[in-house]
Formats: C-alpha cells, sequence, structure tokens
C-alpha cells in the first residue's frame, strides 16, 4: 500500500475531486457531443453560472445554447432571456426547437439587468436564465454565482471579450471564436482542455 | 351566545397617537371653546410631567415645554369606532356599536374556528396591541351584562351558571345608569346590584318606571337587547394627512405602512383581497399625483402589499411636496389563500414563477417583461413587434432567419466582408402603410461573425437588420 492510500484511508486528506463530481452528478447536457466530451461531468454544471466571453451578438452563443434551451422548453418551466442584444426573432428561436411560449426578455439594462438576473435565479422557478451583463463586474458575477446556487437555477452570462482578462468566481468560462469554435478558459472540477472545440451546426 | 365586550378607555388619544410619528413624545388632546382651551386626555410621557385632564392649556404648556397638541374631533372617534368595528368583523359578524367607547360582539360560532376563549381571547389582545390601542375585555353570556361587567373587570369570562354572582357583586355606580337613579337607590342604603335583584319587581317599577327594569332585564338575559349590527363597508378609503409637506418618497414609508395595515384589516373583515389599489398624493399648489398599483394575484397580506408597494414607488417621482396621502381600493376580489406545504411540483413552481412575475414587473415595469410571440407577417419588423397581428400556427420558416433582429436597420457597407447567400425578395405591407421592398443576404462580417443584411432593389448600400447565433 503505498503511502498516499495511507493518508487517504486515515481521512487525513480529501479529495476535492471527488466531492465535484459527486455534484456534478446533475451535470446537463448540453447537445454537443464534443462539448459534452470535454466538460466535467458531462455538461453544463447546474445550479452555477456558466460565462460565455463573445465578440458581440451572433458569435455563435445561439447555435451554442439552442440545443439545450429547447430541450428545456419542452418542460413547464420558463425559460428567462435577461436584456438580450437585440430583438429574439421569433421564427429563428421557433425552427431551433425553442417552445416560446415558455420564453419571456426583459428589455431592462444596467443596474436593473443585474438586480432582475438575480431575482430571476433566486426564485427557482426558471428552467434557465440567460443574461448579456457586460456592465456586471468580479462582484456581481459572485453575487449571480451564490444566487444560481441558492436557486438550484442555470445560469448562462454572457459578457463581452474584454472581459477575458478579468478574473471571475464562476464554475465554466468559454470563449467563442469564429466559425463556431469555442475555448474552455476555466471548469470547476477539471483541467481546461488546451484545444479548441467545435461545436458545429450553423443557426 | 357568548358576547364579548371591548371597552376603549382611551380611543380619541390613541386614535391621534397612531398618526404621530413618535407616539412617545408628550402629546395631548385639547378641547374646548377657542381662547379657553382645556387638556382633555394626555399621553403617559406627558402626564408623567404633570399634565392631567381638565388643565387649562397654558398650564400644561407651562409645565411640559415639549408638549404637542392637536385639537379632539368626535368625527375622527367615530371614524376609528368604525375601523375597530371592521377588524372585529373578522371574528364576528355580529358586531355592535351600540355603547360608546365599546365594541361589543357575538363569538360563540367563532370558537369553533378560533379555537377556545383562552386563545381567542390572547388573540384578540396581541392584535388590539399591534392596533396601538389600551383596552379592557369580559366574555358574558349577553351583550348588555359584558358591556356593564368590563367596566368592573378586565379579562373576565362568564358563563351562563357564573352571570348572577357576578352581576350580583356589581357595584350600582358601575352600572350605566342614570345618576339620579343611581343617587336614589343609594339613598335608599342600596350599593350592590344584587341586592336590588332582592327587591320585589312591582315596587321597583312603582319607584322607578319601566327603564330600570328593562335595564335589569337585559343584564340578565330576560329581556332581548336590540342591537344594530355592523355593516362593512364595500370600499376602502384612508387619507393620512401630514403635518408638514413631504418631498421624498422615504417620507411616505410611515403612512403607507398604516394604511396598509389598515386595508389588510379590512380586508380579512370581508374575507377578500385586492388586485389593485390607487395611491393618491395630494401635491401642494397642484393636481394629485395618482399611482395605480395593479397586483398579479389577490393579495391582503399588509406585508407582501407594503414590499410591492415600496418596490413599485422606486420608480415614481413625486410632482411636489405632499400633504396627503390616499389609499383607496374600490373593488375587493375573493381571495383564496395558498398554503405552500399542500402545494408540490408544478403547483408550487406555477406560484413561485407568477411571484417572480409580479416583482419584475413592479419594479421594471409592465412592458420590460416581454414573451416572445411569433406573428403571421412577412416583415420582420411587424413579426416581432406588431403585436396585434394573428399569431403564427404551427408553420416553420424554412428560409435561413437570423437568432437576432435590430430593433432598427443601420447602414453598414464597410463591414460587410462578402455576400454569402441571397437574395430573398421581402416585399409587402402596403395596405397599411409600413410597406417595404428588399433583397436580403446573409452577409458575412469582416469578424467572421454572420449578418442579415438588406438592400433596397436598384439601391446601393446594405442595412444590418439581424444576426445570425
Amino acid at each position: 500500500m503505498s503511502a498516499l492510500d495511507t493518508l487517504l484511508d486515515s481521512r487525513q486528506v480529501w479529495r476535492a475531486q471527488k466531492a465535484i463530481h459527486e455534484d456534478r452528478q446533475g451535470a446537463i447536457a448540453t447537445g454537443h457531443a464534443a462539448l459534452d466530451a470535454v466538460l466535467p461531468g458531462g455538461g453544463w454544471p447546474r445550479a452555477a453560472v456558466s460565462e460565455l466571453l463573445v465578440q458581440g451578438a451572433g458569435s455563435g452563443e445561439l447555435a451554442l445554447l439552442w440545443p439545450l434551451l429547447a430541450r428545456l422548453t419542452r418542460a413547464e418551466r420558463p425559460l428567462v432571456l435577461v436584456s438580450p442584444p437585440a430583438i429574439p426573432y421569433p421564427a429563428a428561436w421557433r425552427r431551433a426547437g425553442v417552445r416560446l411560449e415558455r420564453c419571456h426578455w426583459l428589455d431592462v439594462g444596467g443596474r436593473e439587468a443585474l438586480w432582475a438576473t438575480e431575482q430571476c435565479l433566486r426564485a427557482a422557478c426558471c428552467a434557465a436564465v440567460v443574461a448579456w451583463l457586460p456592465q456586471a463586474d468580479s462582484r456581481a458575477m459572485r453575487r449571480l454565482q451564490v444566487a444560481a446556487a441558492s436557486g438550484d437555477t442555470l445560469a448562462f452570462v454572457l459578457r463581452p471579450l474584454a472581459k477575458t482578462r478579468e478574473a471571475s468566481p464562476v464554475a465554466l468560462r468559454l470563449r467563442l471564436h469564429p466559425h463556431a469554435e469555442l475555448e474552455v478558459l476555466k471548469c470547476r472540477g477539471g483541467w481546461p482542455p488546451t484545444q479548441r472545440i467545435a461545436f458545429g451546426g450553423e443557426a | 351566545m357568548r358576547w364579548v365586550c371591548l371597552l376603549f378607555p382611551r380611543l380619541a388619544l390613541e386614535g391621534a397617537l397612531r398618526r404621530r410619528p413618535d407616539p412617545c413624545a408628550p402629546f395631548a388632546l385639547i378641547a374646548g371653546p377657542a381662547q379657553r382651551w382645556r387638556i382633555r386626555a394626555a399621553n403617559s410621557a406627558a402626564r408623567e410631567q404633570g399634565v392631567k385632564p381638565g388643565q387649562a392649556l397654558g398650564l400644561a404648556e407651562a409645565l411640559c415645554h415639549e408638549l404637542e397638541v392637536a385639537s379632539f374631533e368626535a368625527t375622527e372617534v367615530e371614524r376609528w369606532r368604525q375601523r375597530l368595528a371592521a377588524w372585529a368583523y373578522g371574528y364576528s359578524a355580529q358586531v355592535s356599536l351600540h355603547y360608546p367607547h365599546a365594541l361589543v360582539f357575538e363569538v360563540a360560532s367563532s370558537l369553533a374556528l378560533f379555537g377556545p376563549w383562552p386563545r381567542l381571547e390572547a388573540r384578540l389582545r396581541t392584535e388590539l396591541a399591534e392596533l396601538g390601542f389600551s383596552h379592557r375585555l369580559a366574555i358574558a353570556p349577553n351583550p348588555a351584562a359584558a358591556r356593564v361587567l368590563v367596566n368592573a373587570h378586565d379579562g373576565l369570562a362568564v358563563g351562563d351558571a357564573e352571570l348572577e354572582p357576578a352581576l350580583a357583586a356589581l357595584r350600582l355606580d358601575r352600572l350605566g345608569l342614570e345618576e339620579e337613579t343611581v343617587q336614589t337607590l343609594q339613598r335608599s342604603g342600596l350599593r350592590r346590584l344584587g341586592e336590588l335583584f332582592g327587591i320585589p319587581r312591582g315596587a321597583l317599577t312603582r319607584r322607578f318606571g319601566g327603564t330600570l327594569m328593562r335595564h335589569l332585564g337585559e343584564l340578565r338575559g330576560e329581556w332581548p337587547l336590540a342591537l344594530d349590527v355592523y355593516r362593512p363597508a364595500r370600499q376602502f378609503s384612508r387619507t393620512f394627512e401630514f403635518d408638514r409637506p413631504v418631498h421624498a418618497i422615504a417620507g411616505l414609508a410611515f403612512p403607507l405602512k398604516r394604511l396598509l395595515q389598515e386595508l389588510g384589516a379590512f380586508l380579512i373583515g370581508r374575507d377578500a383581497g385586492v388586485e389593485r389599489f390607487r395611491l393618491t398624493l395630494g401635491i401642494e399648489d397642484g393636481p394629485p399625483q395618482r399611482i395605480d398599483i395593479g397586483l398579479l394575484s389577490v393579495q391582503r397580506d399588509p406585508g407582501t402589499l407594503l414590499e410591492l408597494t415600496r418596490t413599485h414607488l422606486e420608480r415614481v417621482r413625486l410632482a411636489g411636496p405632499v400633504m396627503t396621502l390616499t389609499l383607496s381600493a374600490t373593488r375587493v376580489a375573493a381571495y383564496m389563500p395558498t398554503r405552500r406545504e399542500l402545494l408540490d411540483g408544478p403547483a408550487r413552481q406555477a406560484q413561485a414563477w407568477a411571484a417572480l412575475h409580479q416583482r419584475l414587473v413592479a419594479r421594471l415595469g409592465e412592458s420590460a417583461l416581454r414573451p416572445l410571440i411569433e406573428h403571421r407577417e412577412h416583415r420582420p419588423e411587424a413579426a416581432v413587434l406588431g403585436g396585434a397581428g394573428p399569431s403564427a400556427g404551427g408553420r416553420i420558416e424554412h428560409r435561413p432567419r437570423p437568432g437576432w433582429l435590430m430593433a432598427e436597420p443601420y447602414r453598414c457597407d464597410g463591414d460587410v466582408a462578402r455576400l454569402l447567400a441571397g437574395p430573398e425578395r421581402i416585399e409587402s405591407g402596403w395596405w397599411d402603410g409600413g410597406d417595404i421592398r428588399r433583397d436580403y443576404y446573409l452577409a458575412e462580417w469582416t469578424d467572421g461573425r454572420h449578418a442579415w443584411v438588406w438592400r433596397e432593389p436598384g439601391g446601393e448600400g446594405l442595412y444590418l437588420h439581424g444576426w445570425f447565433g
């Protein structure tokens, strides 16, 4: 028996990896096989914020999220979009399989958008909350992370590429590149893969 | 029958104190002809400094420099009696304001609901303390007996068997009889009601007439007492008047809380809730400012109403200094209390969503939270913004459509790297004046994103109208 096993058996050393894997049991499949394969737990972390860093509207964020949103809206719970960058075009969303009657979007900005996002996360009744929050700083992200955990709600926050260098307390950080490729910058409970991942599917 | 009598010995004073931001500061009610004001009632802070009822105002002010006064208004007292009756109506369908300063109501049928008398008594006392009214109470088999027993006791509960001895022990001057009758009886050597019960009825009737006999009969429950029963108002409207103009929303918080508590008491009495109510702010030198507060579900809990009203007020800008605040609810709605623990799964989800929806709308406004509706319409703008057109139904659009649509298309020639597909002609709307004629293209942006752009047939210049996600 190795020295490490002895330490583990005597419970002097605690393995973070195991605990994280346990609470990743409920990770939610992204609908993109290549992405599921590299994410710890095999999908979006539930009850946590996933941050997407994008160039602007239409950087592939819809192609990335639509498979998930289509699946979530098949159940009863509402989907809330907070301050999207433009008007969601219903024909395209429906074509992607999203049930429109479950969708609501909030046309607000500034501090109200942060407040609304936090309220939606804490209320524990939304299937998912997707928020465009260029104004969110690291403190705001921490608040939202806590809100998502306490409300057990799946959250996505989209911020501009300029925020890439800022530290972020969220569970998962992805950077979207042109032509449907993404880069995992941070994922709690695993090492981020070094190469870019193509998630395919053109919207 | 079991009748509760609540006696409010300091109703006028406590009613006036409720309107004061600091009820502990020395305060007195004054009455009398102008220039000869006398103290009618004073709160404990004023009494500690020597202010007494009956004193001339000048003397009282000399004794207590910080004394603040207000004039005694009989109509104000009557208004408080009505409000207390509305509160008591929550416990009984038979509430009467027959006696001045007191409230009687029948509770035999309510005891099944509110538990045995000691529990109901504790509840009544707690609620009255919250409302800020000192009181004495007694419960007896008939209203007349309850009324006289409360003169001598507080918290006395008398059943049928104990009624006679309890009444017999009462002093004659505590019965609410005419002064003259009491003096005549006392001169005859009578002190207690029991001694009066021992005298043959015929002799009493000859000496004092039917009034005394009727009163004694009512006390023993032998004569029925015809009481005018309180009927609750159909609408709620209360006004709070400020002593000095209020310039900030924050200054409205205290009276608003009081008014909402009263609305809550009124609603419990009516066994109802409200779906919308109105705040009217009386503005100095200006028209009143109205704020309508609509709720998504019927509510009556003052705490919930206060929280929703507060978030609503955060967006309001005062039109000027506020002199009065009126809360009115013209329509009440049937209220169905929801018990959270009984709900599970979808019902609880729906409730949580309704509450969230309400919070968002209260703070951000009705127009901020939008549904996603697809209209049967070829013009992209009208398909998302029209709002009035028929919905698209089950038909799915197979031509490429972007996930994002710009609210206003804008000129973008320099940013387009190349056109990938198109054109697709969209030509529609000649009938409503908003006609368009455009060729749409799928374009690649200089940074690699895919955009939806259009150009007028034969025209120059590309306009950005959407982004493919």
